[in-house]
């Protein structure tokens, strides 16, 4: 990277940074105020820990062009390590949140390194068989609660712990994508054979992405069990994989504002079909048919929405100097 | 226990297991012929299993139909249902990505699902009782009159299968398709027909074990499909996905283990069970046991 694109990435960084901080400020302080009430509250709750998970599960599916359906499976080793650890280990919120991270992006390894030989359907079935057995084996664990769940678990996560998560989740894996080894996964997505003869260790790179998307899965499972005082096995069956799937779909495979913002759609969508569960998974099902059918790619695609997009929509003449990116 | 009560103990589980493992088999059947002529894994296959399921108890509640009548009603019901999915959600995208026509295939067993549910309500219903449920005892083993009827029903859809693929002229042209559909179509087969029909006579089957289930276990509900639906995927894998032969082999091998896990360990370990055994053989032998292995073109 030239100095040039350097100091104009951290530019762009930096600004970023001050978005986020000034957006934090401004939803904290409404919270404060007690002007976003708790039915809200919760919703943006779950924004954060969805963005977290479609963005992670993006960075498999979308970037490297691996077809994963158990994410949910990982989000639940993260919610559950992390409460054995704040529970019964009384450790500090942020060590359980690292724990759980750590141990799912540890299993998203030991998996990642046979399955991901497998392509294709071959892997989505073997990934979503994975992500059942992960259920079922906690299922049967005493120590953790069996079918009955994991109760108890003190609410550590709130607003200000979501969103930092989030953001460094965002940064983090926009970061790799950008970085030489990102460049990789895509390469690995566009054309495994010729990212193989181009010298890609490709078998590296995809367990790579696959526990890094394992490993922020687990982060949210740890906010997720943070918040609700409890880690039960059926909130983590492959219908959630399938939720996180759809918010990735929906979005663009290979787009991380096209997940966040499919992730915040639904959602809203979903809160405001709360009373209805049915319609809500009719609804998500239509959404998907039609959206294969006429929009296979996704809202986004596998483009970005940017400052620099609204400036060349308002008419700035600056597509020359922004190729070089 | 003794050791003549251990092997008594097995050859029950076999038994047991041979008869859940047909209605697997069945199910996979049409996984097995979709997936071997498109490439496709129908995700909303067990859901139309349920439907099957479905078709059956209100065609023996509501028009009174005795068994014979209502397990083709449902399977002809079944079929143009299958047709229909296959008609108005895959063939726009037979040209699309594989991994839109997968999701696309996910959207529509939730919209199947849900819509299920919404239609008919999430509670399970009891299946009525289309024959006297007699036991019989042979030798100390417990066989009862459901699963003769679920084990000679099956085998009797498969040998008209087999017939079917291997003597007719649909049959023929379904192997055709399945082998180079490029090639078929130059031979002026109708390929968007020949799909149409296979999704036919596979979501037929499909129905035709749903309402064998119902007849076994007496309930069925919404989402009654799911499990069965990837357990069968696991056996047409197990198998070798694309032959009709290991489709059979694969179900019955799948529920023998399945009994068995549950016989002598736990059944909550069954389902766990099923999915380690895909993973093991999509790993170590991915053409699954009656397949063959194709190299991947560069």
């Amino acid at each position: 990277m030239t100095g040039m694109n350097l100091a104009r990435k951290t530019k762009t960084d930096l600004m970023a940074l001050a978005g986020c901080v000034i957006a934090f400020a401004i939803v904290q302080g409404l919270i404060m105020a007690d002007i976003i009430g708790p039915f809200w509250q919760l919703n943006i709750i779950l924004i954060g820990i969805n963005i977290i998970l479609a963005v992670s599960l993006n960075l498999i599916n979308g970037f490297t062009g691996q077809f994963s359906i158990g994410h949910a499976g990982f989000m639940a080793v993260g919610a559950y390590l992390s409460a054995v650890l704040t529970v019964k280990f009384q450790l500090p919120f942020i060590v359980a949140i690292l724990g759980g991270a750590l141990a799912a992006g540890v299993l998203g390894f030991a998996i990642g390194l046979p399955t991901l030989r497998l392509n294709g359907d071959y892997l989505a079935i073997a990934t979503l068989g994975l992500g059942e057995i992960i259920r079922i084996c906690i299922l049967n664990i005493q120590y953790i609660g069996g079918a009955s769940g994991f109760m108890g678990i003190p609410r550590y996560t709130d607003f200000p712990w979501v969103f930092t998560l989030t953001v460094v989740t965002v940064f983090a894996i926009k970061n790799f994508i950008d970085s030489t080894h990102g460049r990789a996964c895509i390469s690995i997505r566009e054309n495994e054979i010729a990212a193989e003869a181009m010298g890609v260790d490709t078998t590296k790179y995809k367990v790579l992405a696959f526990t890094m998307g394992a490993a922020f899965a687990g982060v949210a499972g740890a906010l997720f069990s943070h918040y609700f005082y409890i880690a039960h096995p059926a909130s983590f069956t492959f219908m959630k994989s399938f939720d996180i799937l759809t918010m990735v779909v929906l979005g663009g495979l290979g787009s991380i504002t096209g997940s966040i913002t499919a992730a915040v759609l639904l959602t809203f969508v979903s809160a405001a079909l709360a009373s209805y569960p049915e319609w809500r998974m009719i609804i998500y099902s239509l959404l998907l048919i039609v959206l294969m059918m006429y929009r296979p790619q996704g809202l986004f695609g596998n483009k970005e929405i940017s400052l620099k997009m609204f400036s060349r929509l308002t008419g700035g003449k600056q597509n020359g100097a922004t190729q070089g990116n | 226990m003794d050791f003549s009560g251990l092997i008594g103990q097995l050859v029950q589980q076999l038994i047991n297991g041979i008869s859940l493992g047909s209605i697997y088999a069945l199910i996979a059947l049409g996984y097995t012929m979709v997936y071997g002529i498109i490439r496709l894994i129908n995700f909303a296959h067990g859901d139309i299993y349920m439907l099957g399921a479905y078709a059956g108890f209100f065609a023996i509640t509501v028009f009174k139909f005795s068994f014979i009548p209502a397990l083709i009603f449902s399977m002809a019901a079944a079929g143009i249902v299958g047709m229909f999915i296959e008609r108005a959600a895959y063939r726009p995208l037979r040209q699309a990505p594989k991994i839109a026509v997968l999701i696309t295939a996910i959207g529509v067993s939730l919209f199947l699902e849900y819509g299920g549910m919404l239609l008919v309500s999430p509670q399970p219903r009891t299946f009525p009782a289309v024959f006297t449920a007699e036991v019989y005892k042979i030798g100390g083993m417990v066989i009862n009159s459901q699963q003769v009827i679920i084990l000679v029903v099956s085998l009797l859809l498969m040998v008209i299968l087999t017939y079917v693929v291997h003597r007719t002229k649909i049959g023929k042209a379904m192997r055709a398709v399945s082998f180079d559909t490029d090639a078929a179509r130059l031979m002026g087969i109708d390929v968007d027909r020949v799909i149409s029909f296979t999704f036919g006579i596979g979501s037929a089957l499909a129905a035709a074990a749903g309402v064998l289930v119902g007849i076994y276990y007496n309930s069925i509900d919404p989402l009654m499909g799911i499990m069965p639906g990837l357990k069968a995927f696991v056996a047409a894998v197990l198998g070798g996905i694309g032959s009709i032969p290991g489709a059979m082999l694969g179900g019955t091998i799948l529920g023998v283990i399945e009994a068995l896990v549950s016989g002598f360990w736990s059944s909550t370990f069954r389902d766990a069970v099923a999915f380690a055994i895909l993973i093991i053989i999509l790993l170590w032998k991915p053409a699954g046991l009656l397949g063959k292995n194709v190299r991947e073109k560069v």
